[in-house]
């Protein structure tokens, strides 16, 4: 594989950029693999790379119906955070933040990362004390977290709205330092041209439309180019989940709904942080090309949809005005939607099945873009040792039977009411 | 914008209601046994269809009734909207 570096930069601009190499080939399937990874999106990407660098496992293809990076991985808002209370996600989120600190070495490409910290405001007492509260649970886990007061905020994000007579004054935060963004697609094209290299096959415009289950073992599946044999399947289709699940006649605790972003015209350097509201759900981040990228609630409805309504734009932007009144003079560029795997307790699933030799990655919900690189690392153990790893055995399919869930918001089933 | 027939009040806009997920759901029956997979069904499990889907909405700024509506999860289009009470 060539190496991308300034000297690489440097010659090919000299020949006119004629003799890069492909980032990753365009292999027709072949008949039989180890392991059989579906979904190319951030998640499935991340499973191969780490089936091969982790665990030499090589022999393994990913299966995309439309091509990768065209799901969730390429349409987020690029949040990274570990800023959870409970040690399952704390721990395993931390994990990632370790992950996205050496990506752009690891990978050799530049995935932006950006750990520019992420504060999320508070709007009273109470919600002081609660982060008080996360913050320390944070602290325990030996992740960075610092309270602020109104003043402190001030300093670091002068353009929000301090004004005294306004519905939701901000009373402080608590912020993550090492919280930040990173660029999405890079993300996925990273992963795809290292595990390339190693030998993975990333097979794009074929869709999975059965599988081959016998005697309560997975032989292989089907799709639109023909049948694959496979020891062993991993499903890494986020919002599409619950549509695979159904040809296994599986039922899981999972909905499937739509999340919208957008992104303003781009002005010059004003926001420094990822900025979140708390009195809603609005938050809010400057992209390196100086556009506004916003997000919110949920439409609220099951939805497979890919775009989005407009009552939920106006109701989150009027709560970005609310903390932003900037907001208002600027014009929209872009929005867009994703359809999003909702757990019913907030939490991932990445775990062995009924099925012998099936495993399964979803359960994401708004949050899977930051866990990409320790979603993958995990999943690629839970496939090739045949068991979880200790960081996502809290994230069992079982809990919901037992009644260990790890219910971050206390919002119960109903993730989508935000 | 989702426009929803209410059967008692005509047809509105989604901004009246609010969402109640799947209307399939059935508790398991009362004074009888129920095992944890029938509870974990009923709590947990959901279809999550990419296609005709029966929900339960609320005419929650009308006249608060809950409703069920038969909506496409993919085009949004709705077939039919009925009392809460009976069946699509
Ligand atoms: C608007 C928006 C904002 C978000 N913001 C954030 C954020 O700020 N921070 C954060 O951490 N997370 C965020 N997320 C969530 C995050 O993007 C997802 O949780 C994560 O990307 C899901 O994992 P993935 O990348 O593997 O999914 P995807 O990229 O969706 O990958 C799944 C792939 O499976 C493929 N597939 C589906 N069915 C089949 C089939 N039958 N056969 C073959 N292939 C199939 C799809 O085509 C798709 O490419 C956001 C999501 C959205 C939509
Ligand atoms: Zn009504």
């Amino acid at each position: 594989m060539q190496k991308y570096s300034v000297f690489s930069l440097f010659k090919n601009a000299l020949k006119g950029h004629k003799d890069w190499q492909v980032a990753w080939k365009d292999p027709n399937p072949k008949e039989e693999y180890d392991t059989v990874i579906i979904g190319g999106g951030g998640h499935g990407l991340a499973t191969a790379y780490y089936l091969a660098k982790e665990h030499n496992i090589t022999n393994v293809a990913i299966i995309e119906k439309g091509w990768i990076g065209g799901g969730n991985v390429g349409r987020n808002t690029t949040i990274l955070r570990s800023n959870y209370m409970h040690d399952e996600n704390g721990l395993f989120y931390e994990k990632g933040m370790e992950l996205w600190r050496n990506m752009s070495q690891e990978l050799n490409f530049n995935v932006m990362y950006s750990p520019r910290g992420i504060i999320n405001l508070a709007h009273s007492d109470a919600q002081m004390n609660a982060y008080a509260r996360r913050g320390n649970s944070m602290k325990l886990n030996g992740i960075d977290a610092t309270l602020l007061g109104r003043e402190e905020i001030k300093k670091l994000v002068p353009i929000l709205d301090f004004s005294e007579n306004v519905r939701f004054p901000i009373f402080g935060g608590l912020m993550q330092p090492s919280g930040g963004t990173a660029r999405h697609d890079a993300v996925a094209w990273g992963y795809a041209r290292q595990a390339d290299s190693m030998g993975v096959d990333i097979i794009q415009h074929c869709e999975v439309t059965g599988f081959d289950v016998v005697n309560g073992k997975i032989k292989g599946i089907k799709t639109s180019r023909g049948n694959i044999k496979a020891k062993k399947v991993g499903l890494c289709v986020a919002g599409s989940t619950s549509i695979l699940a159904e040809m296994l006649n599986m039922t899981l605790p999972l909905e499937t709904h739509l999340l919208q972003a957008c992104v303003s015209e781009p002005i010059k350097p004003i926001l420094d942080h990822v900025v979140t509201f708390g009195a809603g759900h609005f938050y809010c981040s400057q992209s390196d090309k100086g556009e506004m990228v916003m997000g919110g609630d949920l439409d609220g409805y099951n939805s497979y949809a890919q775009r989005g309504n407009l009552p939920t734009l106006q109701h989150v932007l009027t709560e970005g005005i609310a903390m932003l009144p900037f907001l208002s003079k600027l014009k929209m560029l872009r929005t867009w939607g994703g359809i999003m795997d909702m757990s019913m307790d907030g939490s991932p699933i990445i775990d062995k099945t009924h099925i012998e030799g099936l495993y399964l990655n979803c359960g994401w919900c708004y949050g899977g873009f930051k866990a990409t690189p320790v979603s993958g690392w995990t999943f690629a153990h839970t496939i090739a040792q045949d068991r979880p790893h200790d960081l996502n055995v809290g994230f069992n399919l079982n809990r919901f039977n037992t009644g260990h869930l790890i219910d971050e918001k206390g919002l119960g089933t109903k993730t989508w009411i935000s | 914008m989702l426009y929803i027939f209410c059967p008692h009040c005509g047809l509105r806009s989604q901004n009246e209601f609010s969402y109640g997920g799947d209307a399939t759901v059935k508790r398991p029956a009362l004074n009888k046994e129920v095992s944890d997979e029938q509870w974990n069904n009923f709590v947990y499990n959901r279809k999550s269809p990419r296609g005709k889907h029966v929900e339960l909405w609320q005419h929650i700024s009308g006249c608060r009734q809950w409703i069920k509506v038969q909506r496409d999860t993919v085009t949004h289009e709705i077939f039919k909207t009925v009392e809460a009470n009976k069946e699509i």
